[in-house]
């Protein structure tokens, strides 16, 4: 198979490349990685005229810590993320979600910006990003912003980027002391688009109580979802069964979904609900102190 | 279509030609190379069959175009062997039943060397996450998994070969 013809540009750097997208507009794609446009185009889903190849633009990659915030840039490959000792051990959900994505060469192929940028519904970063409360860095030749995670994913393959503009970097808030998170995902087949996936970043206070708490869904519908309804029911409270059925519910609850050949749309709901109280025990035994490791297929 | 230079170093050696930027990897490394070791099976990045090493790292090589490997260096299943020996991998799946048609066994060859670079010990879950990338439609993994471990044992005996 292959892609519909079109015009290759490799620019030396992130200047040259946001002259290009603004010449070129939304009929340019970035190709980063390539792992999903790069499918896409050979399926024809996607044909743009022009591609922008990013992929070894330097300074795009890699992470640091800065102003309470880990931030870490869009070309920064899955592999990177999963394999980096000081990620994981500020946050464990981020290994989490990058031991899941796909398989071995995708993770080594696949980018944070591009995986975030695409904006799959069932991707795995997405509800990482809205747990955590992350923002993502945007340039273009107007100018720069930050947008946070929450106002980024507007629906399938859409985001609240411009045309015009590159994802440079994600920021990632660093968590306080008794904090933990943990992302997990149902799938039928390795390597298989989620049913669900579910993330959860939870800080304790000193009675136990969940002091501040995010949750991030995907796979059940068209875009990836912040579930606030559910936040709120636990912000300030005590863990107890009655509360955490009424949270996983709040979580089922929290859009409309779809069926397909991987499930109906009511299991998909159910199944966002267990993953949410799954994740959460998880997140809560880490936030205590605990090494946990995720079991993934 | 405004064709492009790209230069790719495979197994050691190097390949220049003008092609489009449309071409696929995996073609430029059968057809311009001359290198049919690395198959294509799905041809939609899900078998694993076309899996060749980057810069040291496992990809799917239909699902990167050629100009994104310009001024790269690959190994593919051509690359692996020494000097006419079958590296260990190899020998281990020949030994223990790690192929039956042979059309993954290229892709899952690269894959295990990967996976074993990564993790020289690995238990029988891990090799199974490890060739999760990888599809074989014969021989049902059992004879895989038995490679891999006996493999890692190898390479353990005689570390020098990694």
């Amino acid at each position: 198979m292959y892609p519909a013809s079109f015009e290759y540009a490799r620019p030396e750097t992130l200047e040259e490349a946001l002259e290009l997208l603004a010449q070129w507009g939304d009929e340019a794609k970035l190709l980063a990685g390539g792992a999903s446009l790069v499918p896409l185009m050979k399926l024809r889903l996607a044909q743009p005229r022009y591609v922008i190849d990013i992929g070894r633009l330097r300074g795009l990659a890699g992470e640091a810590r800065q102003d309470g915030h880990l931030a870490i840039r869009a070309l920064t490959r899955h592999v990177e993320v999963q394999d980096s000792a000081t990620i994981r051990s500020a946050l464990p959900i981020l290994h989490d979600i990058t031991s899941q994505i796909g398989d071995p060469q995708i993770r080594n192929m696949g980018t944070l910006g591009g995986s975030v940028a695409e904006c799959d519904p069932a991707g795995d970063w997405a509800p990482g990003l809205l747990a955590l409360d992350a923002s993502v860095y945007c340039v273009s030749q107007r100018g720069e912003r930050t947008i946070a995670a929450r106002d980024l994913f507007l629906d399938a393959f859409t985001t609240a980027l411009e045309p015009d503009e590159v994802l440079t970097e994600v920021l990632f808030p660093l968590p306080p002391a008794r904090s933990g998170g943990a992302h997990l995902k149902l799938e039928r087949r390795a390597g298989d688009f989620a049913i669900a996936n579910c993330s959860v970043q939870v800080t304790l206070d000193e009675a136990g109580r969940y002091q501040q708490i995010g949750i991030g869904v995907g796979g059940i519908a068209l875009a990836p979802l912040k579930v606030v309804a559910a936040e709120d029911l636990l912000r300030g409270q005590q863990p107890g069964e009655d509360l955490l059925r009424q949270a996983a519910q709040a979580v089922s609850d929290c859009t409309e979904s779809f069926s397909d050949i991987r499930g109906s749309a009511a299991y998909r709901k159910h199944v966002a609900g267990v993953l949410f109280r799954r994740a959460l025990a998880l997140a809560e035994r880490r936030a205590r102190g605990e090494s946990v490791e995720v079991q993934h297929g | 279509m405004a064709s492009q230079p790209v230069a790719i170093r495979i197994n050691g050696k190097d390949y220049a030609a003008e092609v489009e930027p449309r071409l696929l990897l995996v073609d430029f490394i059968r057809r311009v190379a001359g290198l049919t070791g690395t198959h294509i099976g799905c041809d939609t990045s899900n078998c694993g069959a076309c899996t060749i090493h980057l810069d040291g790292r496992t990809v799917k090589s239909c699902t990167m175009f050629a100009v994104q490997a310009d001024g790269h260096e690959l190994t593919t299943i051509e690359g692996v062997a020494r000097g006419g020996t079958l590296h260990p991998v190899q020998q281990a799946f020949h030994e223990h039943h790690g192929l039956q048609c042979g059309y993954c066994t290229p892709g899952m060859i690269m894959s295990t060397l990967q996976l074993l670079a990564r993790n020289s010990a690995p238990t029988r879950e891990e090799i199974r996450r490890g060739i999760a990338g990888n599809i074989c439609r014969c021989t049902g993994y059992q004879g895989i998994v038995d490679s891999i471990e006996a493999a890692a044992r190898m390479l353990q005996a005689a570390p020098k070969e990694g």
